[in-house]
């Protein structure tokens, strides 16, 4: 097999990838939730992947089967946390082989980049992903300091 | 440590990066739960952002095949800072065995969860066996 076709949307996944590589050599801390503080390890529910533009930080989290709307998704500080449940119902009568899905309450914290403004999110859910967008604010606009 | 050529190897906001040389997507292995009872077997696949349209599910030579795509709504320039998903595409194959009515298997995709279910042959479904005394 050849390597896919360049801009094909298959290749995203493989771009994101080499391009976190890149992204936690370039920017350390902020930009890697992998070595953060708040990070869980490979193979927790569920999975997530961010990307980010100049204007935006988007969050992809890849929860299959559940309801939307017992989600809970809360921003304080830069911190993005999402919290819900996946009830899987066993079949008393039935022989199991594989239980291999999760189920059960998950929580997932992610620090996002300093300059997410969190009044300004849109959360949607389609084909089992959640996805979150953020706006950044303008780097432009005068921010206001505080003095305490 | 990043050298010279990987930091100005990276891809211009306006898209089109450098593909050559990059490897084949290892599909993801979608979790399963699988279970039998007396009808036939379920089995319960994860896979997000897979849209029926993107979807493939087959058998062939008695083997079951779940291939999918998934897709993100990514903006055109974006680049990751975070990626536990490193491919977008899903396989796993499962042997069936001859009292599997592999013809009428029915299948449903619901919020990125597979469900199919294989019916037994009715010959096959078990029998209670009674016992006699005496």
């Amino acid at each position: 097999m050849f390597a896919i076709a360049s801009g094909a949307p298959d290749s995203l996944f493989e771009e994101l990838w080499r391009l976190q590589q890149q992204a936690d050599e370039l920017f350390g801390t902020w930009a890697s939730p992998s070595g953060g503080i708040r990070s869980q390890p490979r193979g927790s529910f569920p999975a997530v992947n961010i990307g980010h533009t100049p204007e935006r930080v988007d969050v992809y989290l890849f929860a299959p089967g559940i309801d939307p709307k017992t989600l809970d998704i809360s921003i304080q500080e830069n911190l993005l946390t999402v919290a819900g449940r996946r009830e899987i119902p066993t079949h008393e009568q039935a022989t199991y082989y594989r239980q291999e899905r999760f189920s059960g309450e998950f929580r997932r914290v992610i620090a996002l980049p300093e300059d997410a403004d969190p009044d300004r999110v849109q959360a949607r859910y389609q084909d089992g992903i959640i996805q979150i967008g953020i706006e950044r604010r303008e780097a432009a606009r005068p921010r206001q300091i505080e003095v305490h | 440590m990043a050298t010279q050529s990987e930091v100005t190897s990276r891809p211009s906001a306006a898209g089109a990066p450098e593909r050559r040389g990059a490897p084949a997507e290892t599909p993801v292995r979608p979790p399963v739960d699988i279970y039998e009872d007396d009808e036939g077997i379920t089995l319960c696949a994860d896979m997000p952002g897979v849209s029926k349209e993107r979807l493939e599910l087959r058998v062939e030579a008695n083997t079951l095949i779940l291939e999918g795509t998934a897709r993100l709504d990514l903006p055109q320039n974006a680049e990751a800072l975070y990626a536990d998903v490193r491919s977008s595409t899903y396989r796993r194959t499962f042997a069936l065995s001859g009292e599997l009515e592999t013809d009428k298997i029915d299948a449903n995709l619901k919020d990125g969860v597979l469900t199919v279910r294989i019916p037994k042959r009715s010959e096959v479904r078990p029998r209670r066996i009674e016992v006699r005394t005496g």
